[in-house]
């Protein structure tokens, strides 16, 4: 049990709420300093694994184990974690400074310790000036800052937050999504991160758990996720717009659906080629390329511009093949227009192949 | 032929400037007398000064003499202005035995009132707590089955609850009507408390928790300073309501203890001698001033409550 490159490690959890099997035997093993993101939409358990592995829910069976120390019966407070939560949770009544304090005073510290720590904290968090003020003189930002400040005081070997940026404009999202980044390598603490927002995942993580009820899909780094999604649910998780899926059947190296006939040569199968299968083809729309690039490309397609988006950076476009859409995404510099005939190419290298059944990766 | 918009742009133009500064500008001008508020504040004027009616009699002939009473003007003001009833009606009015007016009563219904109102705010903010934040096994049937004692008619428990106290041995005394109230006090208070903390959020006490504050600690230092509004409005509904009871005040205590409101029937309604209807009406303000007051001071700091309890931003 005191194999210290794990900081936390779950085992066999299981939770119900009455007859619902919220997690089903989840394992997971998270290193010391990693930074783990627990990707997944509303309802698949991802905030209930935070609170299971934060204390604040009795699990069903299976244990928890925080630092080589099992503490599936153990309170919040002894299991040396610390959390932060999407609605800040200030104390409104207490200032900064009593918010950062008031776990310190709990556990019994000493009152120079206590300044020490919180001195250090505001200081790491760039939140001195405020540490008089009561949370409602504060704006979002200020206030998750000490949130945040609040677990840094506790000297804790795991952080927990869900959700943080959620109840923040877009704007100061990317700030603070930056700051996090930024204190973890600051720190080297241990992070799970609970988030429903993509690009949060992909930029913080060191490894990404995707969940769907109440099952990590896939569990791996960013570039991993991306680029071989293990099944189909990940695969259309990821990347936004949304990977193209062309339904189809796989004949050797054939790959045959709505958009006609097509090789597959190169494509890195997970094991062994299967004979002849229903498929599902994927293809991301910025590995779509378009126009003279296309032709280049072993796999070309003609289509119709139908919709456009221009992001400034990227333009979107919606196209059509035959009757089949797909989205390409384009340099920003590029003028299309509704009704233009665009030239599209992919390689083989870039898609996806999923089993149509069962919507494992092939 | 040639089309008169475009012809006229430019004077259009110059005519759109015009127009744009002699049309509406600014706010739209309110017209204070319109139908509706004439009926609107004329209905509430009216209805307002049927209500004030009684209480206006009330202080008026509370003020006078009786010989200017008898005369019948009811409407009059006093021509003669005497406190003469208001210190009868507080030191001298007889009931019974007891000839020394409403001041006794009311330091009953103090003695009555502020345990009371004491002992059940803080056992129901504390069950109320308890229910919302640290669901425990069976909660919800507890809770279902607290709340089903409001909907019990007090009659059904009254000579049961004569019987616990004689048992108690303290049936006739203030204790005994304290406990009596703090009990009756308890379903619509818990209720009152619980769906409060529920509406609080739920990560501040999960925060709290993290940070290792236990059950007292966050009853104490997180949720009771966040909860000024809710005591503010249990305490309006526990003074109202038990000073202004009657039935458990004439069943459970002697009458020595009576409670004001038991002895303004009291005086009110003795039989024998002159109906002195200026004391009776100074006796019956006095006894409602308490209630008033309690409304009058708490309103205040109801809003401050308010205000000061918000949590987002």
């Amino acid at each position: 049990m005191n194999d210290l490159t794990h900081s936390v490690e779950i085992k066999n959890l299981d939770l119900y709420f009455g007859a619902v099997r919220v997690l089903q035997d989840l394992n997971l093993t998270i290193g010391k300093g990693e930074f783990l993101v627990l990707l997944g939409s509303s309802g698949c358990g991802k905030s209930t694994l935070l609170n299971c592995i934060a204390g604040l829910l009795d699990v069903t069976a299976g244990q928890i184990h925080i630092n080589g120390k099992n503490v599936t019966w153990a309170e919040p407070s002894e299991r040396g974690i610390g959390m932060v939560f999407q609605s800040y949770a200030l104390y409104p009544q207490m200032t900064v400074e009593g918010n950062l304090s008031f776990g310190l005073k709990n556990a019994g510290l000493p009152k120079d310790e206590i300044a020490k720590r919180v001195a250090r904290a505001a200081e790491v968090l760039q939140i001195e000036p405020l540490l008089k003020r009561k949370p409602a003189a504060l704006s979002g930002g200020q206030r998750q800052r000490v949130a945040i400040g609040r677990a840094l005081v506790r000297d804790v070997e795991v952080f927990l937050f869900d959700e943080p940026l959620s109840n923040l404009d877009a704007k100061l999202r990317a700030d603070l999504r930056v700051e996090i980044k930024q204190l973890h390598q600051q720190l080297g603490n241990t992070m799970i991160y609970v988030t429903h927002d993509q690009i949060e995942a992909m930029t913080l993580a060191d490894r990404i758990a995707i969940m769907k009820g109440g099952l990590i899909q896939q569990l791996a780094s960013p570039d991993e996720i991306y680029n071989r999604p293990r099944n189909r649910y990940v695969a259309e998780f990821i990347g936004s717009p949304t990977m193209n899926m062309i339904e189809g059947a796989l004949a050797g190296t054939m790959f045959s659906g709505a958009l006609g006939e097509m090789s597959v040569e190169g494509y890195p199968f997970d094991g062994d080629a299967p004979d002849a299968t229903p498929a599902v083809l994927g293809i991301r729309p910025e590995h779509i390329a378009s126009g003279s690039a296309a032709e280049t490309m072993p796999i070309r397609l003609d289509s119709t511009v139908d919709l456009v988006e221009p992001l400034g950076s990227d333009t979107l476009a919606r196209v059509t093949v035959g009757d089949s859409r797909l989205w390409v995404r384009m340099d920003g510099q590029i003028s299309v227009h509704h009704g233009d005939p665009l030239p599209l190419g992919f390689e083989p290298a870039r898609i996806h192949l999923f089993d149509k059944a069962t919507e494992e990766r092939l | 032929m040639a089309n008169p918009a475009t012809l006229n742009t430019a004077a259009a133009s110059i005519d759109a400037v015009g127009g744009m500064l002699d049309g509406p500008q600014g706010p739209k001008p309110r017209k204070r007398f319109t139908r509706n508020n004439i009926i609107i504040y004329g209905t509430l004027i009216v209805v307002a000064l049927y209500y004030l009616l009684p209480l206006y009699v009330m202080v008026v002939t509370s003020l006078k003499g009786m010989p200017e009473i008898r005369m019948g003007n009811i409407f009059a003001p006093p021509v003669e202005i005497t406190f003469e009833p208001w210190v009868k009606a507080w030191s001298e009015a007889c009931t019974g035995l007891n000839c020394d007016g409403l001041s006794r009563g009311f330091w009953n219904s103090v003695q009555i009132t502020v345990p009371s109102v004491v002992l059940s705010i803080a056992i129901a903010s504390v069950n109320g707590y308890a229910l919302a934040n640290w669901r425990f096994k069976g909660a919800d049937l507890f809770f279902a089955i607290l709340i089903f004692g409001a909907f019990i008619p007090y009659q059904v428990m009254l000579y049961p609850l004569v019987i616990i106290l004689r048992e108690l041995g303290l049936y006739g005394s203030l204790t005994g009507l304290v406990i009596v109230h703090s009990i009756f006090g308890m379903p619509i208070l818990t209720l009152l408390f619980r769906n409060y903390f529920t509406s609080l959020p739920e990560e501040l006490f999960k925060a709290a928790r993290v940070d290792g504050a236990g059950f007292w600690q966050i009853y104490f230092q997180i949720m009771l300073p966040m909860s000024l509004p809710i005591f503010v409005v249990a305490m309006i509904l526990q003074v109202t309501g038990i000073w202004n009871d009657f039935l458990f005040g004439v069943i459970y205590t002697k009458p020595d203890l009576y409670p004001m409101t038991v002895q303004l029937n009291n005086i009110v309604n003795s039989v024998q001698g002159v109906k002195e209807y200026n004391v009776n009406m100074a006796a019956t303000l006095l006894t409602g001033l308490v209630p008033l007051i309690i409304y009058f001071v708490s309103g205040k700091l109801f809003v401050r409550g308010i205000a000061a309890g918000a949590v987002k931003g």
